[in-house]
């Protein structure tokens, strides 16, 4: 055997050690079967089917002369299920929807300067924002709910641990440091809490699953809000006070995975692909809920929107609501001056709002809610196309 | 061909220069030009940086950036300028940290990495084994975190804990290695980077070494030296230039790594964390993490900030090395 098929043969070897190095990592891409899967706990809501396909009904007529090509840009957090969408619906619709997921801010930067034909963030435009967008008034429309989640890593706790605004806002925050802290041993008599040190993980980049987050603790929790600061507490990124910062919701659940003794927050998704270990939250009803499809659609029945539906979604009235709860919006200009692109984007986010709904569950996503969704609809006919109102 | 063959290399190098008199000017036009391309490129990108940072350091002052270890762009408000919100020391100071750990494993490993390729491994396994430690160099910065993550964090937690008993509490340096050990830490980007520098300065190295001239190995064989006595006599003496030189190249490459350092570091941009066991940024890590999203007043502009520190920094370490082999390489002479 000559010399340098000996060095292939090694450089073989060496490639098989350094993939099998991070062979651990394989399952994160075969997504959980559907939260439909998910088995409840107790006597909750989840597991038991009926809103994974709401089969909503498309009322907007598909308007002619529609492009064949639309470009949107944004969100991280509504790619998964805009990847099924767009795969859909060129096979249905015959329009090629180019989704770069470039982020929420790069969403609302690349909308504002009108060079793609949608952008899409998980947090509503700021006014000032909105002041400086170059085609004029921009409507937020609703895609999809998703919910961000409390994942744990600790030796001989499984899924289920309960948790309250308040107890989370004081790990966050820095003011619960072992797992066996009286208030986590209140929310959960009969659980055998170790005493080990609380490690905590946060995402390190600006993200919508943050905002959504940091909402909520704002909302619920007066310790996290005293500690951040008025309104420092909420938003794509805070001023952590504690804990180990990882890039995007795979670094999270890689931290937490990785740490015993961890806390973080990912994406339902996420913490499904990965196997984590999950918490329930209390909600506003005062009943601990565990996260699945049917609970996070829940989310959103009863709450009150403003007419331009900028609003948190965190922290829902309903009684089987997950009260983490956030959607991704859609920001297209009300005036579509292109007839050919407009007529395009409004098909398109039509059959997204209704068709699209029923294969949000397929990759851990929930549906609209009926109010959110009927409310969504109300906002896609206020787009004009060409100066023609679409009916 | 077969003419070309048996004349002299003198003697055909003479001939191709008549012949391609055009060809020879065409050749001088293009060098120089790709040589002033890099020289332009250089300057423009520190012009595109101040360009693009300039607001901040105008809004905040420049040395503001400094003298602040404190990074927390949701307190940045678009009128306020005193204290800055956007300190970055703690970057500079993670950055430092990581190379220095970085280059305190793999200097010493790949010398003697070098000298067992060089001088005392078996003839067949020279050959395959510096092809493996170059492999090393194509691995994706990308798979070193993952890796990092999912099988050296498991692998030196108990060397993290080891330390945070023992030397964390330890007088004078016991804060340098403060637990508790959570696997993410300044100390495995460290390790991780010294991983990917070592290709870079054994590969040097070896050929430093491979220079090295045999007659004086062999005057010290002759002398009655040890293997490692030659080695430390007519080998290491004449390579210090090039070691220093290889090490420097490796920094360079520590020092702007950036995803692999990310994943594992802990991104803590809040303050300093003294203790290598703790959680820090580097300048590279925190333009990774937060350009996407850099909304608030002057984030952006203050990230560009870091890259211009980040250019200086790398240039200060260049030209520190240049002069140190310059030094060094006279001492021989």
């Amino acid at each position: 055997m000559s010399r340098k098929a000996l060095a292939l043969m090694g450089a073989g070897v060496a490639l098989t050690l350094a993939v099998t190095g991070c062979g651990s990592t394989s399952d994160v891409s075969d997504s959980g079967s559907g939260a439909s899967a998910q088995v409840a706990f107790g006597d909750q809501i989840c597991g038991k089917g009926g809103s994974d396909k709401p089969g909503y009904q498309n009322t907007i007529k598909a308007l002619p002369g529609a492009a064949d090509k639309l470009s949107g840009a944004g969100s991280t957090f509504v790619a998964p299920i805009m990847s099924v969408w767009t795969k859909d619906y060129a096979s249905t619709g015959k329009v090629e929807v180019a989704y770069q997921s470039i982020g929420s801010g790069g969403g609302v930067k690349q909308i504002s300067e009108g060079t793609v034909d949608f952008g899409a963030s998980d947090t509503p435009m700021k006014d000032e924002e909105l002041a400086k967008a170059k085609g004029g008034e921009i409507l937020h429309i609703p895609l999809t709910l998703g919910a961000v989640v409390p994942a744990y890593n600790v030796k001989g706790l499984s899924s289920g641990l309960k948790f309250d605004g308040e107890t989370l806002g004081k790990i966050f925050a820095g003011k619960i440091t072992k797992w066996n802290d009286p208030a986590i041993k209140e929310l959960n008599s009969g659980v055998d809490l170790p005493d080990e040190p609380i490690a905590v993980a946060h995402r390190s980049d600006g993200s919508g699953t943050t905002a959504v987050w940091t909402d909520y603790l704002t909302k619920e929790s007066p310790t996290w809000k005293s500690t951040l600061g008025e309104g420092k507490s909420a938003g794509k990124e805070v001023a952590w006070p504690v804990g180990i910062g990882g890039k995007g919701n795979e670094g999270v659940s890689g931290v937490v995975n990785q740490t015993e003794g961890s806390i973080g927050y990912v994406e339902l998704a996420y913490a499904l692909a990965q196997n984590m270990k999950y918490g329930q939250v209390k909600n506003k009803a005062g009943k601990f809920v565990q996260p699945c499809v049917a609970t996070i659609s829940k989310g959103t029945d009863g709450v009150q929107y403003p007419a331009d539906l900028r609003t948190s979604l965190t922290d829902g009235p309903d009684a089987d609501a997950y009260p983490i709860t956030g959607t991704t919006y859609a920001l297209v200009y009300a005036k579509q001056a292109d007839a050919a692109k407009g007529a395009a984007l409004v098909n398109f986010l039509a059959w997204a709002l209704t068709t699209g709904q029923d294969a949000a569950s397929q990759v851990d996503y929930a549906p609209l809610g009926k109010d959110l969704q009927q409310l969504a609809f109300g906002q896609l006919k206020k787009i004009t196309v060409n100066g023609a109102a679409v009916s | 061909m077969t003419e070309h063959r048996s004349a002299s290399r003198g003697e055909s190098s003479l001939l191709r220069r008549s012949r391609w008199r055009s060809g020879d000017a065409a050749f001088q036009v293009g060098v120089s030009a790709v040589g002033w391309l890099i020289i332009a490129i250089l300057v423009g990108t520190a012009v595109f940086l101040i360009g693009e940072s300039w607001s901040s350091l105008r809004h905040f002052g420049p040395l503001s950036f400094l003298t602040s270890t404190r990074w927390a762009p949701s307190e940045a408000t678009s009128t306020q300028t005193d204290p800055n919100p956007y300190g970055i020391a703690q970057f500079v100071y993670g950055s430092l940290l990581t190379s220095m750990i970085a280059m305190l494993i793999a200097v010493p490993v790949s010398v003697m990495v070098a000298l067992y390729i060089t001088d005392m491994a078996p003839m067949w396994l020279r050959r395959p084994l510096s092809y493996l430690v170059d492999l090393l160099a194509a691995i994706p910065s990308v798979v070193y975190g993952f890796w990092g993550i999912f099988a050296l964090i498991p692998a030196i937690r108990p060397v993290g804990q080891f330390l945070a008993d023992t030397l964390g509490t330890a007088p004078v340096i016991g804060p340098l290695f403060a637990g508790p050990f959570f696997g993410v830490s300044y100390f495995t980007a460290g390790v991780i980077l010294a991983i990917m520098v070592l290709p870079i300065i054994t590969a040097i190295c070896r050929e430093v070494f491979a220079v090295a001239p045999i007659q004086e190995k062999e005057a010290a064989f002759a002398l009655g030296a040890t293997r490692w006595e030659m080695l430390r006599m007519a080998v290491l003496p004449r390579s210090r230039a090039g070691i220093i030189g290889a090490s420097l190249l490796g920094l360079g490459r520590a020092i702007g790594e950036t995803i692999a350092v990310t994943m594992v570091i802990g991104n803590n941009v809040l303050a300093i964390s003294k203790s290598i066991l703790g959680q820090g940024a580097t300048m590279p890590s925190v333009i990774a993490n937060e350009f996407t999203e850099a909304n608030q007043p002057f984030h952006l502009q203050s990230l560009f900030v870091v890259a211009l520190w980040l250019l200086i920094l790398a240039l200060i370490v260049n030209t520190v090395g240049k002069v140190v082999v310059r030094r060094v390489g006279k001492d021989i002479a």
